[in-house]
């Protein structure tokens, strides 16, 4: 299984604050990871440490194999796409144009047609005229992951995809990333369902004040411990027919 | 596609035809015979009025307004944010500080060295811009350094004011600051014209970038482009286009910032097909201005600039009503 995604003893700071205090993960392809943690951990860091937007202390960010600070921006650009968490979009675009932007390098007709594809795969085929500007938060979710799925990167980063979302748009994001790594990509979300976390990925990586707490199958590694420790919760895993269901409460 | 080119050629032939309206109409009233003379002889008396006074002129304030268009568009794309323009980030000010130093400095009477101060301050806040662009990425941070500097210009500009000796001078730069495109002539479109080229070079060089900054800042640099590249380059077009327009016809304001609005919805937001179109605009914008300003039954014809706050600023405030409705700000 190829590596298309390495971060090794990475540290990071934020102001005086360290945000990655040596964490190392690794997505292959085929594979879905899950990034889970408090608030704080350091997930969205985690990621914008893989994609070399931040400036690392120490530790080295691989893309592809190669550290991501050699790469040059458009190679980079071609091995990783990257879902932010930030959804505002600045000028009121129609989405079709908005979705095309994850293929800059592409003649402008091809990437039209990829991004009315993307549109359909995420039930948004109906909006490719309108402009994002006058959609509601859910459907401008959708957008832009139909963006990050136009991006013909091996491996597709998404931080918090899900949040904000109504239940029928969550599943949907998540089955649209887990189909990606079904089809051969690397995905790493980052995620705070925990449930969902457990039922979509391959793997779950939890983070705790910067450092990896737990790297293993989800139900593993959101063990009981774990679940006290990093997230403070008294929880237990129930089998249910659709997969495991958190039952969880607060530590007093 | 289609509907960006006629776009962009429905608004160059309104150029046009606005153009022949300032070339035909004018403070001199002409007999049908003179308008066929100037036309069959641009040497004779008629034909210098149109072709050495009125055309000059009117191109001059095509050029002017084109910079300051296009300078707004890229500042706004760049900075996402509709308010920005050359005279928020200060570039405005710093060229005009130049000019006045420049006049105070008794530097009037040698062609030419107005406009290459006023440029070189254009230039330095060009260079400012790019220093700190390159440290900090917040396009608020680069925002409020813009009206920092813009103050601090003003400052100084008010400064020289203060100290100038002769009121001659004083008088001179407050003509100046007022902004006019009043008795320009070939040379002065032959100073704008290549200045105002190489800006849309480096306009249409940034242009992928600024629409990859729809998306937000980290998005776009995670994009596969050459984001520190492209910001450089918009930041050296709006630098260029906005000291060359200051050079030529001094402080016009408003134009940057209105021109863009008034093409935002036809090339549906996007910053780069906005490019051209809002260029087109700011030019039409200010021939039009200018021919009015001529037209005006005043005593003292009616400074471009003055003209342009007076009846933009309004304006502004009606087209700003309405995008705020529209996007629930």
């Amino acid at each position: 299984m190829s590596t298309l995604l390495e971060l090794d003893g990475v540290v990071a700071r934020m102001g005086a604050a360290t945000v990655l205090n040596g964490v190392s993960l690794s997505v292959g392809a085929s594979e879905l990871v899950a990034l889970c943690g408090p608030n704080g951990a350091g997930k969205s860091s985690a990621i914008r440490a893989a994609l070399g937007l931040t400036t690392l202390q120490d530790g080295v960010a691989k893309l592809g194999g190669e550290d991501v600070r050699r790469l040059a921006e458009r190679e980079r650009g071609m091995r990783a796409a990257y879902l932010p968490q930030e959804r505002h979009i600045a000028w009121n675009l129609p989405a079709l144009e908005v979705a095309a932007l994850g293929a800059p390098f592409l003649a402008g007709g091809e990437a039209l047609q990829r991004a009315r594809a993307a549109l359909d795969e995420v039930g948004a085929g109906h909006l490719a005229e309108r402009g994002v500007a006058e959609m509601s938060g859910g459907e401008r979710a959708r957008v832009l992951l139909a963006r990050a799925l136009v991006v013909q990167a091996p491996l597709l980063l998404a931080d918090e995809p899900i949040a904000g979302l109504d239940p029928d748009a969550q599943l949907l994001v998540l089955e649209r990333l887990r189909a990606r790594a079904d089809a051969g990509g690397g995905v790493l979300v980052s995620l705070h369902d925990l449930t969902l976390a457990a039922r979509i990925a391959d793997r779950v990586v939890v983070l705790d004040a910067g450092r990896v707490v737990a790297d293993a199958a989800p139900v593993e590694a959101l063990a009981p411990d774990v679940l006290r420790s990093a997230f403070h919760l008294d929880g237990v895993w129930i089998a249910a027919p659709d997969g495991p269901l958190l039952a969880a409460r607060r530590l007093p | 596609m289609n509907r960006y080119l006629s776009l962009n050629i429905g608004l160059a032939a309104v150029i046009l035809l606005a153009l022949v309206g300032a070339v035909v109409f004018g403070e001199t009233i002409l007999s049908a015979a003179q308008y066929g003379q100037a036309l069959a002889d641009p040497a004779s008396g008629p034909g210098e009025v149109l072709w050495q006074g009125r055309a000059p002129r009117a191109v001059c304030a095509l050029m002017v307004g084109a910079a300051l268009g296009l300078a707004g568009a890229v500042l706004q794309g760049l900075l996402r944010n509709p308010l920005a323009d050359p005279g928020v980030l200060g570039v405005s000010a710093t060229a005009a500080l130049g000019a006045a130093g420049a006049i105070v400095l008794g530097a009037a009477a040698i062609p030419g060295l107005v406009e290459s101060a006023a440029l070189i301050g254009a230039a330095l806040a060009g260079l400012l811009l790019v220093a700190i662009a390159a440290r900090v990425r917040a396009p608020e941070a680069l925002i409020l350094f813009g009206v920092a500097l813009s103050s601090f210009a003003g400052a100084l500009t008010a400064l020289i004011f203060n100290l100038s000796p002769s009121p001659i001078a004083s008088a001179e730069v407050m003509n100046w600051l007022l902004g006019s495109v009043q008795n320009r002539s070939w040379i002065d479109v032959a100073w704008v014209a290549p200045a105002l080229a190489a800006a849309a070079v480096c306009a249409a060089g940034a242009s992928p970038g600024l629409r990859m900054l729809t998306l937000g800042d980290e998005a776009a640099r995670a994009s596969g482009l050459s984001m520190g590249r492209m910001r450089v380059l918009a930041l050296i077009a709006a630098a260029v286009a906005a000291g060359a327009a200051v050079a030529v016809a001094g402080v016009i304001g408003f134009v940057g910032l209105a021109a863009p609005h008034l093409v935002r919805a036809a090339v549906r937001g996007d910053p780069g097909r906005l490019l051209l179109p809002s260029a087109l605009a700011g030019g039409l914008m200010l021939v039009l201005a200018d021919l009015a300003a001529r037209l005006m039954p005043t005593d003292q014809e009616l400074k471009l600039g003055v003209f342009t706050a007076l009846v933009g600023a309004p304006l502004f405030a009606l087209i700003a009503w309405r995008a705020a409705r529209e996007w629930r700000l």
